[in-house]
């Protein structure tokens, strides 16, 4: 069944790239190919695209079904339809699998030209600038000389902040949920963690495990586990949770505790359905970007070439991304004189409340997005 | 004139008509400037002086639903608690920060009025002035006052930090702050005679001596 405002049935399409694309670490991509799908219609002077960035197990597929039976809707279905925050009535919608991904843009997983056998370890690690660099290709293929806005969450923002500094003309509005405009070594050491269970997983085969016919389950599985704790907070855990037990103490280490048999579910249906490889490079992703590097640490100097509106939001009980790292963007933008509005949300959720439909949340971006001029 | 000029003249004949005090801090304000409005409410100040003087204004404010009435009028916004200062700003950022009709309502009194000398050139803060006659009849009365300014009764009030003018004039001197103008004003009339004693709402602009 379909609900009301949603944008329907949909389908992903595929952009091939005959041109080559140089990588931030030298590496060369001969060709490549870009899964997205569409919502709404780009409106006759093409003023109206807004492109979404996902996060780490993000797909292209953002919003709608694929039958009128599929389970589940696209993954930020609660924001993007017809009369929803992210309207599909004014804005023509562009979700994207990030390249390395494993949902049918060029990744790991995808047969190299080159041998005709799966990359596997040989494909490039990547970086939130060739993603930004891919996605303006895949902005040109569509005929889009300029978004009305880029928005993304957590890794997503921080390619909507790219987007604001790769190509300030071409983007409009830049909506930064739940990100940083760096890691913290703490953040970082719990990505170190997760490609560590995956890297030391027997059957990871150095990242050729596609040539023996296996993959590093119980790795990708451990990964996702720790990644699950760190995008709740405590207290959100707490409520789910608490210390329930299925059926009492049993004086074993089956999941007894409810939070147990979250935490394997999460961890087995991801392993079952996501690739390792992939998992890797988008941590590695997260770990690399520091646009103020190349500025002495300096954000402000790194973002002075910034000409877009930005709409940056954090929530109380994010730890993994906390409100004081949004602030350092907004800091930043302030420092600059840029066109910057900040919302700091109360929400018991942690990372994850960023794809939660909260009524203040969803108003704070509905009333933004219906300012910005298509 | 063109629409958006005339749009413009409107709205300052209507600001004028209900508020004076917005007049008063426009007059203060430079064309075209940089102002900072702590506890900006629904933004209303800032856009008069966005449609009036084409200020690059940013507003700050803590609560849910006057941030999203500020946003929705076209003001840029930033959430945050003035009680914990104003670290996200630099040094002299701003030509002027406004604190309007906030001052009673802080805990943190002082360090507020530091922090706006620090990233303001000037300042300019506005208040209740709790030695308004009727304010003083209502506690000659042995009651406090609950008025059209101080709507709140004793129990649910969010001033903590009321103050008469003289009192503040007495913190700048102490705080070395020099006061450039000082404006009383009672139902939109300005007051010169007894303004301690006569005036409803104190508005001054300041800068670091």
């Amino acid at each position: 069944m379909l609900e009301k405002n949603s944008v329907g049935i949909v389908a992903a399409q595929t952009a091939h790239f005959e041109q080559a694309l140089t990588l931030k670490s030298g590496a060369v991509l001969p060709q490549f190919d870009l899964v997205y799908e569409t919502y709404g219609k780009l409106n006759a002077d093409q003023s109206n695209a807004v492109l979404i960035c996902h996060a780490l197990s993000g797909t292209h597929h953002v919003a709608g079904k694929y039958s009128a039976d599929d389970k589940y809707p696209g993954w930020w279905d609660n924001l993007i339809g017809p009369g929803k925050p992210l309207d599909t009535n004014n804005f023509f919608v562009i979700g994207v699998n990030n390249l390395g991904g494993c949902h049918g843009s060029t990744g790991p997983s995808s047969i190299n030209p080159a041998n005709g056998q799966p990359w596997g370890a040989e494909f490039p690690v990547l970086t939130v600038e060739d993603w930004v660099a891919s996605q303006a290709m895949l902005a040109d293929y569509l005929g889009i000389k300029q978004l009305a806005a880029v928005v993304g969450g957590s890794l997503g923002g921080m390619q909507a902040l790219q987007w604001t500094l790769a190509y300030p003309e071409r983007v409009r509005h830049a909506l930064v949920i739940a990100s940083a405009p760096n890691l913290t070594a703490q953040n970082m050491a719990f990505n170190e963690v997760a490609r560590q269970a995956i890297i030391t997983d027997p059957e990871f085969h150095g990242g050729d495990y596609y040539a023996h016919g296996v993959v590093p389950r119980r790795g990708l599985r451990i990964a996702r586990m720790l990644g699950h704790i760190t995008y709740l907070s405590d207290d959100a855990m707490g409520a789910k949770f608490g210390r329930k037990l299925k059926d009492g103490i049993r004086y074993s280490f089956d999941a007894e505790f409810e939070m147990e048999s979250y935490l394997r579910y999460q961890g087995d249906k991801f392993a079952g359905e996501f690739d390792a490889n992939t998992y890797l490079r988008m941590t590695r992703a997260l770990d690399y970007y520091d646009p103020a590097l190349a500025f002495d640490n300096d954000l402000s100097a790194a973002l002075k070439t910034v000409q877009a509106s930005f709409l940056v939001v954090s929530f109380t009980s994010d730890w993994r991304f906390s409100p004081a790292r949004s602030r350092e963007i907004v800091k930043a933008l302030l420092d600059n004189e840029r066109t910057v509005s900040y919302a700091e949300v109360t929400a018991a959720h942690g990372h994850d409340a960023f794809l939660m439909p909260d009524a203040h949340y969803h108003a704070i971006l509905r009333t933004y997005l219906d300012k910005v001029r298509v | 004139m063109s629409q958006t000029a005339q749009n413009n003249v409107n709205i300052t004949n209507y600001a004028l008509q209900f508020r004076q005090d917005f007049a008063i801090i426009s007059n203060w304000v430079g064309f075209g400037s940089k102002v900072l409005d702590l506890g900006c409410g629904d933004g209303e100040l800032l856009q008069f002086l966005r449609l009036s003087l084409e200020v690059k204004g940013y507003g700050v404010e803590k609560d849910d639903a006057n941030w999203l009435a500020c946003m929705e009028n076209g003001s840029n916004v930033i959430q945050m608690d003035l009680e914990d200062g104003l670290s996200g700003f630099e040094d002299q950022s701003f030509d002027t920060v406004i604190l309007s009709q906030t001052l009673q309502a802080m805990h943190n009194t002082e360090e507020i009025v530091q922090e706006m000398l620090r990233v303001g050139r000037e300042v300019i803060v506005t208040f209740p002035n709790f030695g308004y006659w009727r304010n003083r009849l209502q506690i000659t009365n042995g009651r406090m006052p609950v008025s059209k300014t101080l709507p709140y009764q004793w129990y649910d009030t969010p001033n903590v930090h009321l103050c008469t003018i003289n009192d503040f004039d007495q913190f700048c001197k102490n705080h070395k702050i020099s006061i450039l103008e000082r404006c009383v004003i009672t139902n939109s009339q300005t007051v010169h005679f007894m303004p301690n004693l006569l005036g409803n709402l104190a508005m001054y602009r300041l800068k670091a001596a």
